[in-house]
């Protein structure tokens, strides 16, 4: 009975929080990974697209409820991000024919590109800030658990309970859908393989006529709907404020370097990692251990490794080791 | 650039217009590490506002008085702690030269740096209650040197320095970008520590009242000569007031008033002493032998090597060098401002704002680089006048109620983050040298 407490315990305060954590995260460093691959930068302004996407989608939310559209149990947001996505994407592409496209063209080094990304950030910040302000909003409405812990004791009558909001499990869905739909775009399409190709070599994939215009507009699209819909998870399951979508742009990018930049499955792997390792250093382990450990040796620290203040600093280290021992990720992207 | 700050003196007041010459001198200094570090080399470091954040730090660690108490209860663990690490260091550098590159290395380290944590965890977690207990709410944290604060000028770059060293050597072989992300994070984690570690810098509870090198307001308004001094400058408005008792009060006011923008004066004749110094210390390194080979480095990473130059040794010397004047500026930040806030450390006006002026005042040239910390920086606070006159004078055609002006008017703050983004990519596409583009003579 202890046993199943402690891993109650573990399932409720670190794997269903890290799980949907890092599919939020994993979105994010696909689209970043993707850039890098196939543009050839370092993607600054990715937080704060992702701020730009979520704060469409509560604009479209705000709207669909003074008319009074919901969507019942799940939150309106679902519903509004279909637009959000087509403003965003309207957005990168007038952004990248006014400014990447020239870079592009010139064949500038990809320092001066994450350059001009950083102009392109500050501008994105101040549009969501004159636009939506810089407070903190919650848009969430609908159900707001799918399983709470009082309803979980009773039901099998442990002592700990297991709380499942209703966004992790939009936020886990909504991702294995997202995700399988680009890999399959990616691996089986015609214009998926074209990408790969123009990423792993670019004069190759121009010789054999892949159209370069093509393969960078489908690739900001893509950004574009993964970070919509990634910030809107995050949104949903914390709480939107520009910025902390500009700092989650840190971890975003440990994600992608530990996962080996450039390749999207390891960036989508990354984010998981990084997730994980942040709630598993941080989390107190003292009731674990009194639930699995005989009484006559329980602890009495709280048997935490860094306080959670630490949380960024616990993935920025792991990406610090990976750089150490293994530069091109732990799954192997472009060698750098 | 002078002229415009001139200008606020008349317009607003010379005490706002004193303190945006003394941010702007700190930010060209700031400006002039980055510009080392990226004009000279092709170095690209993020990490500017950790260098910052210490340079802070050991203005702290310097200046303020040592806290006996805290020392006597948890000072010997904190020195065991110390040489702890020191330890730890050597080990694992012993190990990685004794031994080739293998899994026994590998795990004969990873054993070095676990047991050194759970010992250091073991020995320093009591010490650090107990430091943290010594009357919290003044101070809980071990103190300082007691030193004069400038001194901490010094000792901040080299903070800063041993700092870089080690991103350095961590960090260096690594792609332009790469290197970029990795500063940017490292400097996350190094931020984190100051914030979290209240037993050495009171993290978020901030320390204020550090000492001054320059005078404070209080004791010169009492003092004979400064009222003299402010008497003989206002000699036209004061003669102009006939009431001995009224004259009085304007006197006072005036003394006031002029004690705020004497302490300003001071501060800004002492940092524009670094920024000279400075410039004359770059310059000339610009234009020496040594300078040469890091521009040769910088175009050429190949052909230099070739020639037998040491690339990495080279590119290690340079990011300490840059790294200890961006410390410098920390610390100058700290003095001027009396109180550090290691919560106020965040990368968009520390390291993002300080490239935007690197950028925009030409990589590669010092002179460049320290206008470009004057014009970024004069924007960035006078953004809002000029986004409200701006607005004004767009929105002129509706009503004062209009909702969309309102909030127009509302979000000024933010348009300042709208004039960088749009004046660095302008500066990027029409002019990618820079305003004051690198001049290369050659001999």
């Amino acid at each position: 009975m202890d046993i199943i407490n402690a891993i109650v315990l573990l399932l409720n305060y670190i794997f269903v929080p890290a799980l949907s954590y890092g599919s939020q995260l994993a979105l994010g460093a696909i689209f970043v990974s993707l850039i890098y691959g196939i543009l050839r930068f370092a993607y600054f302004t990715a937080g704060d697209l992702m701020s730009f996407g979520t704060m469409f989608t509560i604009l479209f939310t705000w709207y669909f409820q003074s008319i009074g559209i919901s969507l019942g149990i799940f939150p309106t947001a679902l519903l509004a991000i279909p637009f959000a996505i087509i403003i965003t994407t309207l957005y990168v592409l007038f952004k990248d024919k006014l400014v990447f496209s020239y870079y592009r063209t010139k064949k500038s080094p990809p320092v001066q590109l994450a350059m001009v990304s950083i102009g392109t950030m500050f501008v994105t910040q101040a549009i969501v800030r004159i636009i939506i302000g810089p407070f903190d909003r919650r848009f969430f409405d609908g159900e707001k658990f799918i399983l709470k812990a009082n309803e979980f004791k009773e039901m099998t009558g442990l002592n700990e309970g297991l709380t499942i909001k209703s966004t992790q499990v939009i936020t886990l869905l909504v991702t294995i859908i997202v995700v399988s739909i680009l890999f399959w775009f990616l691996n089986k399409t015609k214009t998926g393989k074209s990408m790969r190709a123009y990423s792993d070599n670019e004069d190759l994939a121009l010789l054999s006529g892949i159209d370069p215009k093509k393969v960078v507009m489908i690739t900001w699209i893509i950004a574009a709907v993964l970070a919509t819909i990634g910030g809107t998870l995050y949104g949903l399951d914390k709480s939107f404020k520009p910025f902390t979508y500009f700092n989650n742009m840190l971890p975003i990018f440990a994600a992608a370097i530990v996962g080996g930049i450039g390749n999207p499955f390891g960036a989508f792997l990354g984010g998981y990692v990084i997730a994980f390792s942040e709630i598993l250093v941080t989390y107190a382990y003292r009731k674990f251990f009194i639930y699995i450990l005989p009484e006559s040796l329980e602890p009495d620290s709280l048997l935490q490794l860094l306080s959670t203040d630490y949380k960024f600093a616990v993935s920025f280290s792991i990406l610090v080791v990976v750089l150490l021992f293994r530069p091109s990720g732990i799954f192997k992207g472009k060698v750098l | 650039m002078l002229g415009l700050i001139v200008l606020v003196g008349f317009l607003q007041s010379w005490s706002i217009a004193l303190s945006i010459l003394c941010l702007c001198l700190i930010s060209a200094v700031m400006t002039m590490g980055a510009n080392i570090q990226w004009g000279y080399a092709g170095l690209i470091n993020f990490g500017i506002m950790g260098y910052t954040a210490l340079g802070g730090l050991a203005a702290v660690l310097v200046s303020v008085p040592p806290v006996k108490e805290a020392w006597q209860v948890g000072g010997l663990n904190m020195i065991l702690c110390a040489f702890l690490i020191a330890l730890m260091v050597f080990g694992v550098r012993f190990i990685t030269k004794k031994y080739n590159k293998s899994n026994k290395r590998n795990y004969g380290i990873a054993l070095v740096i676990i047991v050194g944590l759970i010992l250091l965890r073991l020995i320093s977690g009591p010490a650090i209650e107990s430091i943290e207990a010594v009357s919290p709410a003044t101070t809980g944290f071990l103190g300082g040197m007691g030193f004069p604060i400038m001194f901490s000028w010094i000792v901040g770059a080299f903070f800063a320095g041993a700092l870089a060293y080690i991103i350095g050597k961590i960090a260096l072989g690594l792609r332009a970008d790469y290197l970029a992300i990795a500063t940017l994070l490292i400097s996350e984690i190094v931020i984190a520590v100051i914030k979290h570690e209240d037993w050495l810098s009171r993290g978020v509870k901030n320390v204020i009242g550090l000492k001054r090198p320059v005078p404070y307001e209080i004791d010169l308004q009492t003092k004979e000569w400064f009222i003299n001094l402010v008497a003989k400058f206002n000699q036209g408005t004061l003669n102009l007031i006939t009431d001995a008792l009224e004259k009085e009060q304007m006197l006072k006011q005036l003394v006031i008033e002029g004690s705020t923008v004497f302490v300003k004066l001071c501060f800004a004749g002492l940092f524009s002493v670094v920024v000279i110094i400075l410039l004359i210390v770059t310059q000339k390194a610009l234009y020496s032998p040594w300078g040469r080979m890091m521009r040769a480095i910088r175009d050429n990473e190949e052909a230099a090597n070739a020639m037998g130059k040491n690339v990495v040794k080279q590119h290690l010397l340079i990011f300490v060098l840059g790294s200890a004047i961006v410390g410098i500026a920390g610390a100058m930040m700290v003095t001027y401002d009396g109180l550090f806030t290691p919560g106020s450390y965040r990368p968009m006006r520390y390291t993002f704002l300080i490239w935007v002026m690197v950028i925009v005042g030409g990589s590669g040239n010092n002179f460049g680089a320290v206008l470009g910390g004057f014009a970024v920086w004069f924007l960035w606070i006078e953004a809002a006048p000029i986004a409200l006159f701006l607005i004004n004078f767009f929105t002129s055609g509706l009503e004062e109620a209009n909702v969309f002006k309102v909030h127009l008017i509302n979000s000024i703050p933010y348009f300042r983050y709208l004039m960088m983004g749009v004046g660095l990519l302008l500066i990027m596409r029409y002019r990618p040298k820079g305003i004051i583009p690198e001049k290369i003579k050659h001999i």
